[in-house]
């Protein structure tokens, strides 16, 4: 054990980051080299060296982890943002809840993923769809260029292995907020997206740099955009999860700066994930295409980058300090500015097919769904950055908030809903509309026989009306599926003999419907605010709210008092539901409180309950008696807004599984 | 090389990105120098006169209670407590027994203050509910549903309270700025001052 502290002590793991970023530089500038002068040896260095990179920063990784969970208090880090008595788990998961960790762990992932890059086989002739030897270096060289910029400004102004002198006794412990299994996972999967973005921005400099962007490139590149795409799907999933029931305020969407800076990038990354198959299948929509990747990096680097400035105005903004600012900003010009001036200069001269472009046809569906996402995204964008803009240009200091997003993004979703259904249908090239009814009309009509029960049952017209386009694009998936298979030969009409393809993008559409559904349930959800002393009835929902006591708890780091909730169908006598059992925890070493909400996850229903505050009241006799302040909400259909997000991850998932058909072609190649 | 409309075209993210880039040089440049700051609400304007704001209507439906503008402050007669607050706030609710039982006594004594009420990013019908629970203690209340109002005053969150004199030339001016809920303690030992002080 003295050995390993030894072993990863943190001057080690800066020398590690440092040889990491040296690495870095080395990937990015000797394989460019090699691949200039046709001197192969020097473009085979890229995997080494994307490899080394990876392990020395893993090497880091375990010294920051060894010293937080040894205590070390003599890092800054640590003593800032650890306490003994926080529990191990949240010693390991903190690390990554402030600038300098966050910062580390991006520029790991970064490397993570060019490691993946690296250890992919690569082309041969038994594997003709895999990445070319050359391309993999150009790539690889541009990543590690991105990363060695990162890695400088970890180790010039963020470094997380600085000492600290006098070494204090103890940390100041975590924000408690944090102390969350949600956010141990949270900030990876959604960082992995954001980086992951990193990978199809490399692939679009490098067709820029080429001259050449066509069906092959669009081809390697769609893996690594789905795969990206997917993660950080699950990352905003998680995201608003954490704020449902961990900030205890009851919505799951705040339209904060900073989830505005995921839900940017995820717009155009969807935007993108679509017009590459356009690319790839029509050979159109190059240019368009190159600039979605390089935007949609450009802005998860703007989305991790600039909250931290301390620019916009957000709750989560860790640190700020406007000297890591500046770096952040030439980075961001650098990668950013630098990508689009590329792309001004290069991206007229790009070839591309004349070929016509009807507009009833599924890459005419696609661009329509381009355009409307894009503008989905420039009015969150606007949204975001104009209240900075208005105090820099107008000294006026205002608030955009879920008035403003509510009135301009409903009415883009729902059309780009009603695409998404008959997108699916239509063939490529040019739809027949005689054979486009027949096949859309079954979708039509479930929809059309549930007009009368949606109106019934969601609490405003929008919300029916939104719903029922949810239920268009979740039926269309499904009846495309049973389509398809009939339209497999006789004997061979299984499920699973469908394309993966074909699975993947139908369970993705789904993913959207069943998290649509979600939303225009939460639309109804009804709340009140109760002051209540043990033993109060209220009713909500059609339910009866007991609250039965209050008692005292003690947490590891925290006190509590705990609120004991009993919910009974219809009245005071009816069966009972549910128990819940919010608490109000007081962190002492804080001073801060924080609520922990109670749920009851049920299929159609949340029933969610915050204890807001206990106060003490003693009557004449001296006796004293509690009373609570009580939240109450009852939220249909809350959890399927993330059980949607977690199936349209797993749809982008399943595309990255090798189909049955490449399978079973390379199994017979291998015996040939 | 010929400039085309695909050249412009392509230029156009580029010139977009170097508009934001030169607006974000400016913003931390700001930051540093301290004119900058995002998270900057008005201070305080404790011994300033009542701010400019937008005009805040009154809830729908709610005869007798009217809204709330700048004019209101002009001419009052006597001090003005006014009350930031919103039914989805924890804190507001505690506040109601005190504000009740403030309501009553204005109505019976000869208390001389007034009770108004700015109500921040709330739903009408929510608000109407939680004034019918409260007792209806406001003379005045002005919804501010977008928040503009509540950022033209300074507050930071709910509730809040303002203490407004009667100032003709100012058209009222504040003298005390409370956050979080209102108490008797506070009432007694911070607004009582105030009201006796008066000339």
């Amino acid at each position: 054990m003295a050995f390993l502290t030894t072993f990863f002590c943190p001057e080690g793991g800066h020398f590690a980051l440092a040889l990491a970023c040296a690495l870095a530089f080395m990937q990015g500038v000797l394989p460019l080299i090699g691949l200039r002068r046709a001197d192969s040896p020097l473009t085979a260095l890229a995997r080494p060296l994307a490899l080394s990179q990876c392990l020395a920063l893993l090497f880091a990784w375990v010294c920051l982890i060894m010293a937080s969970l040894g205590d070390d208090f003599s890092l800054k880090l640590i003593a800032e943002t650890s306490a003994i008595n926080k529990p191990w788990a949240y010693k390991i998961a903190g690390l990554w809840g402030n600038h300098e960790g966050s910062l580390l762990l991006w520029v790991t992932l970064l490397s993570l993923w060019c490691a993946g890059l690296a250890l992919l086989p690569g082309q041969s002739t038994t594997r003709p769809e895999k990445l070319p030897d050359r391309l993999r270096a150009r790539i690889l060289a541009l990543l590690g260029l991105v990363g060695a910029g990162f890695q400088l400004f970890c180790l010039t102004t963020s470094n997380p292995f600085l000492r600290l002198w006098p070494v204090p006794a103890d940390g100041m412990g975590m924000n408690p907020l944090l102390q969350d299994p949600g956010l141990a996972v949270h900030p990876p999967l959604l960082y992995s997206g954001y980086v992951g973005f990193a990978v199809p921005f490399a692939f679009a400099i490098s067709a820029l740099l080429e001259g050449k962007a066509d069906t092959l490139w669009a081809r390697y590149m769609r893996p690594w955009v789905i795969s990206a795409w997917a993660l950080l799907t699950l990352g905003i999933t998680l995201g608003s999860w954490w704020s449902y029931s961990v900030l205890g305020w009851g919505g799951y969407w705040f339209w904060d700066p900073v989830e505005n800076a995921a839900l940017i990038p995820w717009l155009t990354g969807t935007a993108l994930l679509h017009s590459v198959l356009v690319v790839e299948k029509r050979n159109l929509l190059q240019g368009w295409c190159l600039l979605l990747a390089l935007a949609t990096f450009a802005f998860s680097l703007s989305g991790t980058f600039l909250v931290r400035s301390g620019i916009l105005n957000s709750v989560h903004a860790f640190a700020n300090d406007p000297a890591r600012g500046l770096f952040i900003l030439g980075l961001l010009g650098l990668y950013g500015g630098g990508s689009l001036l590329l792309f001004a200069i290069r991206a007229p001269s790009l070839a591309s097919s004349q070929s016509g472009f009807a507009p009833l046809s599924r890459e005419g569906a696609l661009l329509l769904n381009n355009i409307l996402l894009c503008t989905l995204c420039a009015v969150v964008l606007t949204g975001t950055l104009y209240p900075p803009f208005m105090q820099l240009l107008l000294g006026r200091t205002l608030s955009v908030g879920k008035p403003f997003f509510d009135a301009t993004t409903i009415p883009l979703t729902l059309p780009l809903l009603a695409v998404m259904g008959a997108s699916m249908a239509l063939p490529w090239r040019q739809a027949r509309t005689d054979r486009l009814i027949p096949r859309l009309a079954p979708a039509l009509l479930v929809t059309a026989g549930n007009i009368l029960p949606a109106f019934w049952l969601f609490s405003t017209p929008l919300a029916a009306f939104a719903a029922l386009l949810a239920l268009w694009v979740i039926s269309s998936a499904l009846l495309d599926l049973i389509f398809r298979l009939y339209a497999l030969p006789e004997g061979n009409r299984q499920l699973h003999r469908l394309p993966r393809s074909l699975w993947a993008a139908s369970l993705a559409h789904i993913g959207v419907g069943v998290t649509i559904l979600g939303l225009c349930g939460m639309a109804g959800s009804q709340e009140r605010l109760i002051e209540a002393k043990p033993g109060t009835h209220t009713t909500l929902a059609g339910r009866d709210w007991e609250l039965t006591a209050l008692t005292p708890h003690h947490g590891p780091n925290y006190e509590a008092v705990e609120a004991h909730l009993t919910i009974r169908q219809h009245d005071a006598h009816g069966p009972l539901l549910a128990e819940l059992e919010p608490q109000i925890r007081l962190f002492p070493q804080q001073g801060q409180k924080t609520l922990h909400v109670a749920i009851l996850h049920r299929p159609l229903e949340d029933l969610y309950a915050a204890l807001g505050s206990v106060k003490e009241e003693h009557d004449p006799q001296g006796q004293s008696h509690y009373s609570a302040i009580l939240r109450l909400h009852e939220n249909p259909l809350a959890s399927w807004i993330w059980l949607g997000g977690i199936i349209m991850a797993l749809g982008g998932g399943l595309h990255l599984l090798p189909s049955r058909r490449r399978l079973m072609h390379s199994a017979r190649k291998a015996r040939s | 090389m010929r400039l085309t409309r695909r050249h412009l075209l392509a230029a156009l993210p580029a010139l977009g990105a170097a508009g934001l880039g030169i607006g974000f040089v400016r913003m931390l440049h700001g930051l540093n120098q301290g004119h900058f700051d995002p998270r900057a609400i008005n201070t305080p304007l404790t011994g300033q006169p009542v701010p400019g704001f937008p005009a805040l209507p009154p809830l729908p439906d709610a005869p007798g209670l009217p809204g709330l503008t700048r004019e209101n402050f002009q001419n009052i007669k006597k001090p003005v407590l006014l009350s930031v607050w919103a039914s989805w706030c924890l804190p507001c609710v505690e506040e109601i027994p005190f504000l009740r039982q403030l309501a009553a006594s204005l109505a019976s004594d000869a208390t001389p203050l007034e009770l108004w009420g700015l109500c921040y990013k709330d739903q009408p019908a929510r608000a109407a509910h939680w004034l019918e629970q409260a007792g209806h203690p406001f003379t005045r209340l002005g919804m501010d549903q977008d928040g503009q109002g509540a950022i033209d005053w300074g507050v930071t969150g709910v509730p809040e309270a303002f203490l407004i004199m009667p100032d003709p030339q100012a058209g009222g001016r504040i003298v005390w700025h409370g956050t979080g809920a209102l108490t008797e303690t506070i009432y007694q030992t911070q607004i009582i001052p105030h009201l006796e002080a008066k000339p």
